[in-house]
């Protein structure tokens, strides 16, 4: 099979040297590289076009590749995405503000409560209200929380990709103690629903501070079970240093953030660089690479853990009292003790819940650090109880760009290692 | 979509009508304490060329607006309002700021210029954008759907384009036994 490119340029010299100029991104519809299969190979030419995924186990859910090989190297790939399409944002369109973040929720499923914050600050930004700072502290305590599950999530995937099996079992591990506590103050244990428009859905429950302790203090120790499994290993490290490097300047020209960006050398973090709820006011440190390879971004968010451990500790510390959510009675329901007793309150507990609230016309875009980049919220507002437009600007979306770029060039083997420390969520990418 | 809309004097403004507010050489306004520059198709690609220059080096997001169910909305002086919109967010790391583009699109020729030269990490936001609202972007690498199939027809996130519209086949009731 040929694949028409002229970004192949032969050096001539008899050596035998090929050289690539150009684009690794294969851009070839599925139906021409289907057609592909009738053509006759030409003598001598080993390239083909192959398909991985999307049931592929590697993959992440159903990312599919098309890959572009020589042997065993891949020259370019393209990947296709749209297999988890569900219409989000059209649904966000029919919902109220108040039913959003359990539309929103879904979209990262392995750190939601991302996407209900930015859903939730979109929403109290075209309102022009605040939280109160109890809530905004119990945003931040659950949000770091989420980062450190998601990034368990990871290091539990990234090493059943790369056959290291007991990773994935050592994660699971972490990220079940970390789900258990999110049952316990958001009643599930993903797709929570829970960080709302003006607040949250319930005050922290009894004991979380100690739940929450118990927690943070029985991590450190099996955090450096990671280290003495993993990070030190010849074998891990033969397969992740030097695989899949991408520069600077590469992912800024694609839009690439979080991990991606950051395992480059360049600190950009939206917490410390654009501080939305109260991250001026805690002490961390922006983790960077060096190398830009896979096994930077495997340290990154195994660190990047232990730093959110530090947040959230601060957090404990300094958790505010007074209400979880605003009082503000055009956005925020009567308490229910109170629809007990008073038919108001019960009209207009019925009003909020059917009807929802108003928001002023207007459009904003709101951007916060999410395990995986910046995860934005764009919010177009007609005046109504429904957003009129409402764009989520998922950050594995944009990362999975760099994936021909990272891809090129390497073996297919790599490949799996590669995907995997781009560390996609295909409910992100295709919302 | 015309060059005479852009100054700002058409639509009988009156005498003494307020100034068109400009940065980039194009109409500015702030919403909700963000700044967006209101450019037309035309002057996109030197508004950004000026963006990238003064260091706005990422376009964190590229969206389309369908606003066709949205008529009255408000836009600073010297916009004259289409049914579709493109919505970029650029970001400038060193001084922190972010910028928004509202780039109005007609609807009887939705193309515009494609920001793939200046910001290659657009490709997939326009291709969402085509997918999503039709709307074709020139000098695209590869301007096709991405989220849904390759053979869909439509696009789904038009104010026109139904919800739930797929039929149900309903069966009889079953019969008394």
């Amino acid at each position: 099979m040929t694949v028409a490119d002229p970004t192949i340029i032969d050096l001539g010299d008899d050596s035998g040297v090929r050289r690539r100029t150009g684009s690794p991104v294969l851009r070839l519809s599925e139906a021409d590289a289907a057609a592909l299969a009738d053509v006759p190979a030409e003598a001598g030419d080993q390239r083909m076009v192959i398909n991985m995924g999307p049931q592929h186990p590697s993959t992440h859910g159903v990312l599919r590749l098309m890959l572009e090989m020589e042997g065993e190297t891949v020259l370019r790939c393209k990947p296709i995405v749209g297999y988890l399409h569900t219409g989000m944002e059209k649904t966000g369109e029919q919902l109220s503000y108040l039913q959003g973040p359990t539309n929103v929720t879904r979209m990262d499923y392995a750190s939601p409560l991302f996407n209900e914050l930015v859903f939730s600050l979109a929403t109290e930004a075209l309102l022009e209200i605040e939280a109160p700072p109890r809530a905004v502290w119990i945003r931040m305590l659950m949000c770091e929380l989420n980062r450190m599950s998601s990034h368990l999530l990871f290091q539990a995937t990234n090493g059943l990709d790369l056959g290291a099996v007991s990773a994935m079992i050592y994660g699971w591990r972490l990220r079940e103690d970390m789900l258990r506590l999110f049952e316990k103050i958001t009643g599930l244990r993903m797709n929570h629903n829970y960080i709302r428009p003006g607040g949250v859905a319930a005050d922290l429950p009894d004991g979380w501070r100690d739940d929450t302790l118990r927690l943070l203090d029985s991590f450190p120790d099996k955090l450096d079970e990671f280290d003495q499994l993993l990070t030190g290993q010849p074998i891990w490290r033969e397969r992740l240093q030097g695989v899949g490097v991408l520069n600077t300047a590469e992912c800024l020209a694609l839009g690439v953030t979080g991990p991606l960006l950051r395992s480059t050398g360049y600190d950009w973090d939206l917490r410390r660089d654009q501080p939305y709820l109260a991250y001026d006011e805690v002490d961390f440190d922006v983790l960077v690479g060096s190398y830009g390879d896979c096994f930077d971004r495997y340290a990154i968010r195994l660190n990047e853990i232990r730093e959110s451990m530090r947040i959230v500790r601060q957090i404990l510390e300094r958790m505010p009292a007074g209400d979880y959510r605003i009082q503000d009675k055009k956005v925020t329901p009567p308490p229910r003790a109170r629809i007990d007793e008073s038919m108001e309150a019960l009209i207009h507990h019925f009003k909020i819940f059917t009807e929802g609230f108003k928001v002023p016309e207007g459009e904003v875009y709101v951007a916060v650090e999410s395990p995986r980049g910046e995860l934005g919220c764009y919010m177009v507002s007609d005046g109504g109880p429904h957003p009129y437009r409402m764009h989520i600007r998922g950050p594995s979306f944009v990362n999975l760009q760099c994936l021909p770029h990272l891809m090129a060039g390497g073996l297919l083997a790599d490949g799996v290692a590669i995907i995997s420390s781009v560390d996609p969520i295909m409910g992100d990418v295709d919302r | 979509m015309t060059e005479e809309h852009v100054d700002g004097t058409d639509e009988g403004e009156g005498d003494d009508a307020p100034e068109v507010e400009l940065a980039y050489g194009v109409p500015v306004a702030v919403s909700r304490g963000q700044r967006v520059l209101h450019p037309t198709r035309d002057q996109l690609l030197g508004v950004v060329e000026e963006l990238r220059s003064d260091g706005y080096l990422v376009c964190v997001d590229l969206c389309g607006v369908d606003y066709s169910a949205h008529p009255g909305r408000s836009l600073p002086l010297g916009v004259v309002g289409e049914r579709f919109e493109v919505v970029v967010n650029v970001l400038n790391h060193l001084d922190r700021d972010r910028v928004r583009l509202r780039v109005q699109v007609p609807e009887d020729d939705p193309t515009l210029p494609s920001l793939f030269d200046q910001y290659p990490g657009t490709e997939a936001m326009e291709r969402e954008a085509y997918d999503m609202f039709g709307l074709t972007f020139d000098d695209h690498p590869d301007l096709s759907r991405i989220l849904m199939p390759e053979d869909w027809v439509g696009y789904p996130l038009r104010k026109d384009f139904a919800v739930g519209s797929v039929p149900v086949q309903f069966k009889g009731a079953p019969e008394a036994r």
